[in-house]
């Protein structure tokens, strides 16, 4: 017979601690809210000692972790707020409001801190789309997306997607949300001041997100034999806009003291995270939730994940102006607590005390792990293979159109275009270029940005993968014109209690680590997903990176096109013959194995320092990353937005074949076009910062030729890019 | 002039119609959605969003609301109204306008650039803009697919009410130019007495080179143009 508290997912060790605390056995209602808030999704046990080896302060730096979102300062009084969050297991049984719920939530975390969200971004990862599943569950995500944040007004303007085996069983889901607020309207998530009220605003409570705690679902209280069935959440957008509203009025009306948004462990997260945060205690009366369901007992209403619902701090006096804001806005309100100093959390049924914990137990005491860390032994043949010993076909022709075609390359056009990414007329560039761009009214500056990561890369060899996964952020927003700042990070792993999954953990936060410090962008918050596995099988470590930059003066913005003919197209950087992890392997060769290419953050610093500069002082007319595909890809799609060809030679000093410099993914190179009597200004900057440069050819006519051993028409090119994924999903 | 930008809960482009219309230079006032009275205004911009969450049917309950009567009878006493996106799907479930939505044929959301002829060039809302002309301006929306009955369509044609169409670059309307299955293409509207005008693409989002088109300066142009022509000749009366 198993204990009640393992059938919670918590420990005996746990429950011992708890005793501990408390002094005595809890009751149900305590233990069910010590079993979310010490769940690994609330509590980080396994990941709280490596994650705190991240840098997390910088000069511009306003919030690190610890709030609801981390913000930064971008002058002129402004703040930038963001953060990424997981909602990837959610979206795999229910993949519409999986994700739709997974938008609102970020969206949540960015407006309570008095932010007005101005982007979102998807980073999104499923199986290959020959399964049906695998279909049904992409298109759904999208769908799911679309229908949040379309309706909230916010537009998605960036994001990525990748198809990998290895997410067949866990599709990845990940948003990351960006708002702006003056510093004076930031808003903290604490529960202050003696005898201030905490109001509840938004949706009714109901069961939602109950599911997972089904024992106490399927036990019989005094509530009657109604079975308490799991619901999945439903999002509604609807009363996300309406308290999006809401709550900035209140925030720049100064009305409050404090302001949560409820997310995973619902109550009993905004109830003790705030008040641990401010030292404070909290009287809760769960008799004044406002209940869509009947019958409802205290510890459903403390744990329910019902969607849309803000806890707000008052000083009594505000209290009617903030009701009023509420009601115009036509939402719900319920003044369900007052904060003490006593630093206990009481949870009251009408007069009747129901249960009592030490806020700061619930909060901040659950127990941390060290995962026992092991070497997979996959990597012994990964690592010695060497893909330099593959055939190279003849026909580069077929290999690049293929390669364009390919469901890791071709355009996401058949996604964003589900996406209102130009709502709030502020998307300077437009979702199909390196960076998502949104200017910034009454100023002529912009923020950038960008989120990556190459799994595949990271499975390889996580240490390297995730700097990549940072660099190539960072490389990003330099084409676009801007200067890194700061990151978020979503960390989806498989399970932690495997060794070979907490070695990857351990290796990607280490490499992360190291990274952020080189490019001086600090973590100002982020998100772990563990458990990311199905049937033994996890996914590929995936440490998604969410990366802002600020661009000074839109008029020095950066984008992929070619814009002009007669244009020089110049490559920055180094190539080796580096096809380990590379899309051209998997492709052509169906493998994901070898090395990923190596990473010198120095040379690469060097190189986007060369970028940002020419972008800024109108050197060059167009940039664009080597990332996935190589040069050869890069170079196609600078053609294909450009609307125009492009000759390029091969050197024969190059020393390895065409095919493998057109599809090697070495790190830290970015193409580049400009006219030709700014050479001179390219050259010196590029001697100056002691980075190679190579004269690829000229931008003109209508035809990708490279080599003379690829010659494709511009507008075939196109066809089977902006095609091939509404193709996938049609078949 | 002065603009009044009308908001319902769940309007999500009315803070870009109020930037809109002082990037033109003019007057701009918000309109709440439980007002009853509308005063010292010369255009109302009902703007795009997802009213009360599109709750229904997209517009249903929108049209509901008090101001609705007002925006009536400022209509009858001919004010210029113009309905974007949402706004149209307003006007059309509080028959302001004729016809109705249905959902885009490929039953998916479309964000994108698209190009409109302009059929009628006489309008307050088009009249700084000649016949034939092509506009480059982006649309949104999942209920873009304008229907209304044979006979309707027929009066509408003969009173040259339709006023955008949905083409290519060069002005050519076929079913390729037609992102959503509108019927003939149809984009944009007028009522009969062409002072309520109702279309699915944002011109508000298409103002300035940065972000991609000023094509809807000439819709913007068009309006405060006639309103300053009425002024005028009511001054001189």
């Amino acid at each position: 017979m198993t204990e009640i508290y393992e059938e919670l997912g918590l420990t005996k060790e746990e429950y011992e601690q708890i005793k501990e605390i408390l002094g005595r056995e809890p009751n149900l209602l305590e233990l069910s809210m010590y079993s979310v808030m010490w769940s690994e999704h609330c509590a980080y046990k396994y990941s709280r000692p490596l994650l705190k080896t991240l840098p997390t302060e910088g000069p511009h730096i306003l919030q690190g972790p610890g709030e609801n979102a981390g913000a930064v300062d971008i002058g002129d009084g402004l703040a930038v707020v963001f953060k990424i969050e997981s909602h990837n297991h959610p979206s795999a049984i229910e993949p519409f409001q999986g994700a739709a719920t997974g938008v609102g939530g970020i969206l949540r975390d960015i407006f309570t801190m008095g932010a007005r969200p101005v982007a979102l971004l998807d980073p999104l990862r499923f199986g290959l789309l020959g399964k049906p599943r695998v279909k049904y569950l992409f298109e759904e995500v999208v769908a799911g997306i679309a229908g949040y944040g379309n309706c909230c007004g916010i537009p998605t303007i960036g994001g990525d997607l990748y198809f990998e085996d290895a997410y067949e069983g866990n599709p990845l889901v990940n948003v990351m949300c960006i708002g702006l607020a003056q510093h004076e309207d930031l808003t903290k998530g604490c529960a202050s001041g003696d005898g201030n009220v905490a109001l509840l605003i938004g949706a009714k409570t109901g069961r939602d997100g109950i599911g997972g705690v089904s024992v106490l679902a399927s036990r019989e209280f005094d509530e009657g034999a109604e079975e308490k069935r799991p619901s999945v959440q439903v999002g509604d957008p609807f009363t996300e806009k309406l308290l999006i509203e809401a709550c900035l009025e209140l925030a720049k009306k100064r009305l409050l003291v404090g302001l949560q948004d409820l997310g995973g462990a619902g109550l009993t997260c905004a109830t003790c995270e705030t008040t641990s945060r401010s030292g404070t205690g909290m009287d809760v009366d769960v008799s004044k939730v406002l209940r869509r369901e009947e019958g409802m007992v205290s510890f459903e209403t403390m744990i329910s994940e019902s969607q849309e619902r803000m806890l707000a701090i008052v000083a009594p006096p505000n209290l009617t102006a903030v009701l009023e804001i509420c009601s115009k806005w036509g939402l719900n309100t319920a003044q369900i607590g007052e904060v003490n100093t006593t630093g206990i959390l009481r949870i009251f049924e009408g007069d009747k005390l129901a249960g009592e914990m030490p806020a700061r137990s619930l909060a901040d005491d659950a127990p941390v792990y060290q995962g026992k860390s092991k070497k997979p032994e996959y990597l012994v043949e990964t690592e010695n293979f060497d893909p330099s010993q593959l055939e190279i076909p003849d026909n580069l022709n077929k290999v690049l159109m293929k390669m364009m075609g390919s469901p890791n390359i071709c355009s996401r056009q058949w996604v964003y275009q589900q996406y209102d990414h130009m709502v709030q007329t502020n998307t300077a560039v437009l979702p199909g270029s390196d960076a998502g761009v949104i200017r910034i009214k009454g100023t002529r500056k912009a923020i950038a940005a960008s989120t990556d990561c190459n799994g595949r890369y990271c499975y390889l060899d996580p240490y390297t993968g995730a700097q990549i996964a940072l660099a190539e952020a960072a490389r990003n927003l330099v084409c676009s014109g801007a200067k890194p700042l700061a990151v978020t990070n979503c960390l989806n792993f498989g399970s932690p209690e495997k060794p070979q999954c907490f070695w990857q953990f351990e290796q990607a936060v280490k490499g992360l680590g190291e990274a952020c410090r080189e490019f001086e962008t600090p973590v100002i918050g982020g998100n772990v997903s563990f458990y990311n596995e199905s049937f033994g099988e996890a996914i590929y470590p995936t440490p998604v990176i969410g990366m802002v930059g600020l661009i000074d003066d839109i008029n020095h913005m950066g984008t992929p096109a070619f814009k002009e003919d007669g244009a020089l197209v110049v490559l920055l950087g180094p190539t080796y013959p580096e096809l380990g992890g590379s899309e051209y392997l998997k492709v052509m060769h169906n493998l994901v194995t070898g090395r990923p290419p190596r990473l010198d953050i120095e040379l690469e610093k060097r190189v986007q320092d060369c970028c940002l500069t020419t972008i800024r002082e109108d050197v060059i007319l167009s940039a664009h990353d080597c990332s996935e595909g190589g040069l050869g890809v890069a170079l196609a799609e600078c053609c294909i937005l450009g609307n125009r060809g492009v000759e390029v030679d091969y050197k024969e000093e190059q020393e390895m074949d065409l095919c493998h410099w057109l599809f090697s993914e070495s790190q830290s190179r970015i193409v580049v076009s400009l006219r030709e009597q700014n050479l001179p200004k390219l050259r010196n900057e590029a001697e100056r910062l002691q980075i190679p440069l190579t004269i690829l050819g000229r931008t003109g006519g209508n035809r990708l030729l490279i080599g003379g051993r690829i010659s494709l028409a511009i507008e075939e090119v196109t066809r089977k890019w902006q095609g091939a994924l509404e193709c996938m999903i049609k078949t | 002039m002065r603009f009044g930008v009308v908001i319902f809960p769940g309007s999500n482009c009315d803070q870009d119609c109020y930037y809109a219309a002082q990037l033109m230079g003019e007057e701009v006032d918000y309109i709440w959605h439980s007002t009853t009275k509308l005063e010292n205004l010369d255009c109302l911009i009902l703007p795009g969003g997802f009213s009360y969450g599109d709750y229904l049917r997209t517009g249903a309950i929108a049209r509901f609301s008090p101001v609705m009567q007002a925006i009536n009878d400022f209509a009858q006493d001919g004010g210029l109204v113009i309905g974007i996106c949402n706004g149209f799907q307003i006007l059309l479930e509080a028959g302001i306008l004729p016809g109705a939505m249905l959902k885009n044929q490929d039953l998916k959301f479309i964000c994108r650039y698209v190009n409109l002829r302009v059929e009628n060039d006489r309008t307050p809302f088009t009249g700084a803009i000649s016949r034939g002309s092509v506009l480059r301006i982006p649309i949104a929306h999942n209920e873009g697919n304008y229907f209304v009955d044979a006979k309707t369509l027929a009066d509408m044609e003969k009173n040259n009410q339709i006023v955008l169409k949905y083409c290519d670059e060069n002005g050519k309307v076929n079913q390729k130019t037609n992102p959503n299955g509108s019927m003939k293409n149809i984009a944009g509207i007028v009522n009969k007495q062409g002072n309520v005008f109702g279309l699915m693409p944002h011109p508000e989002r298409a103002l300035e080179d940065l972000l991609g088109s000023t094509d809807g300066k000439l819709i913007f142009q068009s309006i405060i143009d006639w309103v300053r022509d009425r002024q005028r000749i009511l001054e001189k009366g």
